[in-house]
């Protein structure tokens, strides 16, 4: 044979394994709205960037008649990348190959990519779209699972892990995108649970359906689960690079800086916030006019929206923003948003990413069900990761800052490196209305009319305490600043604090109350 | 799910805020006290078997139903001496989580 002929046996073999399931499989992929693997892959990767390895690793099952059957690629395809020419490891699950079932070799492929990746460095990118575990494999399937997590939790906090979910992703499988740092839902197509409708329904009795129990709008807006939701696949693909664009390839790394700009013009910072603390405003727009280009990039939108997380730049560097959205039930600290905001700290302290804090919040929630969701356990997650972040921290207090909720948003005694207020601050035990209830008790229900001394005493500690300047005095905040300053505060507190070095005491690792 | 909400209130320590609600907060249940006079489900399940008819007296830890969930046949016991006042399934009902199954009162105190 020459070598010419050896090429196009080369190309002939590829082409046949390049076709995954098939054309039917493929076909019926298409009509449940879904692209390929490898569609998505080249959709979402850089043109011409992608390469492949493992194409012609086949299963190795004897079992059940698996010996006769062949799958192209065990299910998966992996491969190495760039977006917006910086590298990226990459999985993609194939539904048309047996359901894009996990058996040994396909588990064996991605642990594969998974080493590269922590070896070099760089993101791993994992589209999930499997029916599971392959029954026919039986224990080594579950192995398959158990070296996939455990690679996972090995790479936490070294590079970026992200999780697509671009199909079922169903019993153990979950586990493996639950590690990871960010996934991605896309509206009728993702659909993630431990355990389906069927199973639910013929040992517990209760009808649901996929969308409704493990849908994108689910994991999205009620459990958490996921960080991201896209109405399409293109739509989540866009959404991807543009978080690329905002984080380090790892943990040794900042993020790219983008060339400087100022924010849009719009509406005044001043103008945003009404002066009564009882009246709420959008907090993006808030962050929206101290950001480059007025941009947000927003994570966990739906999800507990009483407090707002997500990517902005300021002089083209990336910050992580921490902020409450006093929109949404007036901004407090709850069981879901603690441990939304704890997690994003720890995200941006392991990833060199500054933090900035908007505060304005009333407190905890109140509530028989919170008290006994855990608000304790819960809330204690934020004062946790502010403690230990020992990244630039950053707070400016807008408005309300009392009690607990003053302490566990960044307050300097959690070791803030600049606290800044607005003059309309309030920094108190608790507000003026519940303080004057406690401390002139008796004068209230003495008087000879309790309604109208109430709201005197109410006016009386508003003047005195409901103000930045108590606080001022004891240095717990650096500076009472302009609004309008906000951004150039910020700006300086964060140039200042590049070098930041802080000596924590020597331990394998902490407890943090999850 | 970013539509315009109308405002609604939220108090927290005596200051009335203008807010909107979360879809958890507005569906979150309101905590009542047990009333130790009713079994209810603790697992979605399969009624089995019921060994006791309305009025009959039962001794705590008797065995009073068969409630079946994930493969396993959980026995529901009586909490203290008393009376079966009523029942609320029979056997082979399904039954989801939380569900009144049975009314009991005490025995009068000698």
């Amino acid at each position: 044979m020459s070598l010419r002929s050896n090429v196009l046996d080369l190309r002939k073999r590829k082409r046949e394994v390049q076709k995954g399931g098939g054309d039917k499989a493929i076909e019926k992929q298409a009509k449940m709205g879904k692209l390929t693997a490898r569609e998505r892959i080249l959709a979402l990767l850089d043109k011409n960037s992608f390469h492949e390895y493992d194409l012609f690793v086949e299963h190795s099952a004897k079992d059940f008649g698996m010996d006769t059957k062949v799958l192209h690629g065990d299910g998966v395809i992996i491969g190495t990348g760039t977006i917006y020419s910086k590298p990226v490891c990459i999985f993609a699950q194939d539904f048309t190959v047996a359901g894009g079932s996990l058996g040994l070799m396909h588990a064996r492929k991605i642990t594969k990519i998974m080493d590269h990746a922590l070896k070099m460095r760089v993101p791993l990118i994992g589209i999930n779209d499997s029916g599971g575990a392959r029954i026919q494999e039986g224990v080594n399937s579950l192995a398959g699972y158990g070296e996939i997590f455990f690679r996972n939790t090995l790479a936490s906090g070294v590079i970026p892990q992200i999780s697509v979910i671009l199909g079922p992703c169903a019993g153990g499988a979950v586990y493996s995108p639950a590690l990871t740092d960010f996934v991605f839902v896309v509206e009728n197509i993702s659909k993630m649970f431990i355990t389906g409708p069927s199973v639910i329904k013929s040992v517990l009795g209760e009808e649901i359906s996929m969308e409704e129990l493990g849908g994108a709008r689910v994991h999205a807006e009620l459990t958490g689960n996921a960080h991201f939701f896209a109405i399409s696949e293109l739509d989540c693909f866009e959404q991807i690079k543009k978080l690329i664009s905002y984080i380090p390839r790892n943990n040794d790394r900042k993020a790219m800086p983008f060339p400087p700009k100022p924010p849009k013009k719009g509406k005044k910072i001043e103008d945003i916030v009404p002066g009564d603390p009882r009246i709420p405003y959008d907090m993006r727009d808030i962050i929206k006019s101290i950001t480059d280009s007025s941009e947000f990039f927003e994570v966990m939108e739906y999800f507990a929206a009483n407090i707002i997380i997500g990517f902005g730049r300021m002089e083209g560097d990336t910050v992580g923003f921490v902020a409450n959205q006093p929109m949404v039930l007036a901004g407090v600290l709850d069981t879901d948003s603690s441990d939304k905001a704890a997690r994003f700290i720890r995200y941006c302290d392991a990833f060199n990413i500054p933090i900035v804090t908007l505060e304005d919040l009333p407190g905890y929630l109140p509530g028989v069900d919170q008290e006994h969701a855990g608000v304790i356990r819960h809330g204690a997650k934020i004062l946790y990761a502010y403690s230990e972040a020992t990244v630039p921290k950053v707070t400016v207090i807008l408005r309300k800052a009392y009690g607990g909720g003053y302490i566990a948003m960044n307050s300097r005694h959690l070791r803030a490196d600049f606290v800044f207020a607005w003059p309309t601050a309030e920094i108190a035990v608790m507000g003026p209305e519940g303080a004057a209830n406690i401390v002139f008790r008796k004068e209230i229900s003495e008087a000879e009319n309790p309604e109208e001394v109430r709201q005197q005493k109410i006016q009386e500690y508003k003047q005195k305490f409901a103000n930045p300047y108590v606080a001022a005095a004891q240095g717990y905040i650096d500076e009472v600043i302009e609004p309008r300053d906000t951004r150039g505060r910020i700006l300086h507190a964060l140039q200042v604090s590049e070098n930041k070095s802080v000596f924590l005491p020597n331990k394998k690792h902490g407890i943090p109350p999850f | 799910m970013t539509e315009e909400k109308e405002l609604k209130t939220l108090v927290v320590q005596g200051a009335v805020y203008q807010t909107t609600y979360t879809w958890k907060f507005e569906n979150r249940v309101n905590w009542e006290a047990p009333n130790p006079n009713h079994i209810y489900s603790f697992i979605p399940g399969t009624i089995i078997d019921i060994f006791i008819k309305p009025r009959q007296k039962v001794k705590e830890g008797e065995t009073l139903l068969l409630l079946e969930a994930m493969k396993m046949q959980n026995q529901v016991r009586m909490p203290f001496d008393g009376e079966i006042v009523k029942i609320h399934v029979k056997k082979d009902d399904i039954i989801p989580k939380k569900h009144m199954m049975l009314e009991i009162k005490p025995a009068r105190i000698r």
